[in-house]
C-alpha cells in the first residue's frame, strides 16, 4: 500500500479523536444522569422501567382519551392511591421539582421536549 | 398442428378477458348496491331537509338572557374576566392581537342578520351583548381543521388540541361568530412596561403558545370535576346563563328554551348553534 506509514497511523489517531467521548465518559457510572425522586411518594402511575422509557406516550394517550374519548380524569395506582391523570395536576404533584427530575434526563439525552411551552411547572420550584 | 394451436390461443385469451372482467363486473355492481343503501340510510338520517338526526347522548348548551345583563351592568364584564383568569388569557392590550373565549359585543354585530330593520326598540343596535363559542351542533371550525386539532366531543363540546395545531387559522376563517383568536404573540410574554400578558397564572391550567389559535372550551375542565362553567357560575345570581344538557327534556336549559322564545346567532349558516339568546 503506497504511504501506508503515514495512512495507518493518521487512520488509528482520526478513529481515537472520533471516539473520544466514548473513552472519555467509558466506565464513570457517577456522570449517569440521577433524577431526584419524590420522597413522600414511593409508587408511580405504571412501573419505573416502563415510565423510563415511555411516560410520553403514556402522556400522550392521557391527553388523547380525556379530550376525545370522554375518558377519565383519574387512575388508580396498583396499590389504589387515586391520582390525576395531568401532566400539570398529576406528574407534577409528586415530581414537584422539574429541574432535579424532569431535565437530568432530558438534559443528559439532549432531547428538548415542549412541555412547557404551554404548561405551567410548579411555582416554588422555579 | 397449426389449427390445434390456433384453438388454444383463442381459449386461453377468451379466459384471460372473462378473469379479468368477472370480478371487476362483480366488484361493481357491488360496491353500486352499497353507495344505493348508504344514500338510503343518510337521507333517512337527515330526515329529507338537512334536519337534525335523532337526539342521542348529551348536548351541551346555554341560553344567554341579555335582560338580565342589562339590569347588572358590570356583570358581563364579571364573567369574562372569571372566564379569562382561570384559562390564562393574555391580554395584549390592544384589538387587533386581542384573545378572547368570552367576549362582549354590540346586538348589530353578534346578530347582524336580524331581519326586524325597520321598526327596533330604540338602542337594540348599540345593545351590548355577551357572547362565545356557540359550539356548534354542525360545526365548521371542526371541518375546517386539517390536523383535527379541533373537534366535537361526544357531549356536545367543540375542543381544541392546542398540541395539535399548526397555527393555519382554517378554522378561524370558517368560524361564522369570530369565536377563535389566534396567538400573534408569545402569550407568556411581557409588554413595553415589563408586565406579563397573563395578569395572574391560574397554576391548574395550561397556557397556550405563540402560533396557536384558542377558544372557549365550555369549561369542559370543570364540567369534568362537577363544577359549572365559570361564567355560569360568575352569573349564578342572577341567572343570566342558563348552562344545561339540551337532548335532556328535563334539565332546566330544556325547560326555559320551551317556556320562552329564544334566537341563535346566524341560524341561517347551518351550524345549529347550542347558544341560546332571550332579547
Amino acid at each position: 500500500m503506497y504511504g501506508k506509514g503515514r495512512i495507518i497511523p493518521a487512520l488509528i489517531l482520526f478513529l481515537g479523536v472520533m471516539t473520544s467521548p466514548m473513552w472519555y465518559k467509558s466506565g464513570d457510572i457517577s456522570k449517569l444522569p440521577k433524577p431526584e425522586k419524590p420522597k413522600d411518594y414511593t409508587e408511580c402511575v405504571a412501573p419505573t422501567a416502563y415510565m423510563r422509557t415511555s411516560h410520553m406516550v403514556l402522556l400522550n394517550q392521557w391527553r388523547d382519551d380525556i379530550l376525545r374519548e370522554d375518558g377519565p380524569r383519574t387512575g388508580k395506582t396498583a396499590n389504589g392511591t387515586e391520582y390525576v391523570r395531568s401532566l400539570q395536576n398529576g406528574c407534577m404533584k409528586c415530581h414537584s421539582d422539574k429541574k432535579k427530575f424532569c431535565d437530568t434526563c432530558h438534559n443528559y439525552t439532549s432531547v428538548k421536549p415542549y412541555c412547557w411551552d404551554c404548561h405551567l411547572q410548579p411555582k416554588e420550584a422555579m | 398442428m397449426d389449427s390445434k394451436r390456433r384453438d388454444f390461443l383463442k381459449i386461453a385469451g377468451l379466459s384471460a378477458i372473462a378473469g379479468l372482467a368477472v370480478p371487476s363486473a362483480f366488484n361493481t355492481l357491488l360496491k353500486g348496491e352499497a353507495i344505493a343503501s348508504e344514500h338510503g340510510e343518510a337521507a333517512a338520517a337527515a330526515g329529507g331537509h338537512g334536519a337534525a338526526a335523532a337526539k342521542t347522548g348529551k348536548r351541551y348548551g346555554m341560553v344567554i338572557d341579555v335582560k338580565k345583563f342589562t339590569e347588572n351592568p358590570g356583570l358581563a364584564d364579571k364573567c369574562v374576566s372569571v372566564c379569562h383568569t382561570i384559562h390564562n388569557v393574555p391580554d395584549f392590550g390592544n384589538k387587533k392581537d386581542e384573545i378572547k373565549w368570552i367576549w362582549v359585543d354590540s346586538f348589530k354585530h353578534v346578530f347582524p342578520d336580524d331581519s326586524s330593520q325597520y321598526k327596533q326598540p330604540e338602542g337594540l343596535n348599540s345593545l351590548p351583548i355577551l357572547t362565545l363559542c356557540n359550539h356548534c351542533d354542525n360545526p365548521p371550525c371542526v371541518r375546517a381543521c386539517p390536523t383535527q386539532a379541533t373537534f366535537r366531543s361526544k357531549d356536545g363540546i367543540v375542543g381544541m388540541d392546542y398540541h395539535r395545531c399548526i397555527g393555519c387559522r382554517f378554522c378561524m376563517a370558517a368560524c361564522p361568530y369570530g369565536a377563535r383568536s389566534f396567538n400573534w404573540r408569545d402569550p407568556r410574554g411581557k409588554d413595553a412596561n415589563g408586565q406579563p400578558f397573563i395578569k395572574a397564572e391560574n397554576p391548574k391550567f395550561p397556557t397556550r403558545m405563540r402560533g396557536v389559535v384558542e377558544k372557549c372550551n365550555f369549561c369542559t375542565e370543570r364540567l369534568a370535576i362537577g363544577q359549572i362553567p365559570a361564567c355560569v357560575e360568575a352569573a349564578a345570581q342572577s341567572k343570566a346563563l342558563v348552562f344545561g344538557d339540551l337532548n335532556d327534556p328535563n334539565s332546566e336549559i330544556s325547560q326555559v328554551l320551551k317556556t320562552t322564545f329564544t334566537i341563535q346567532r346566524k341560524p341561517s349558516a347551518g351550524t345549529h348553534p347550542s347558544l341560546f339568546y332571550i332579547i
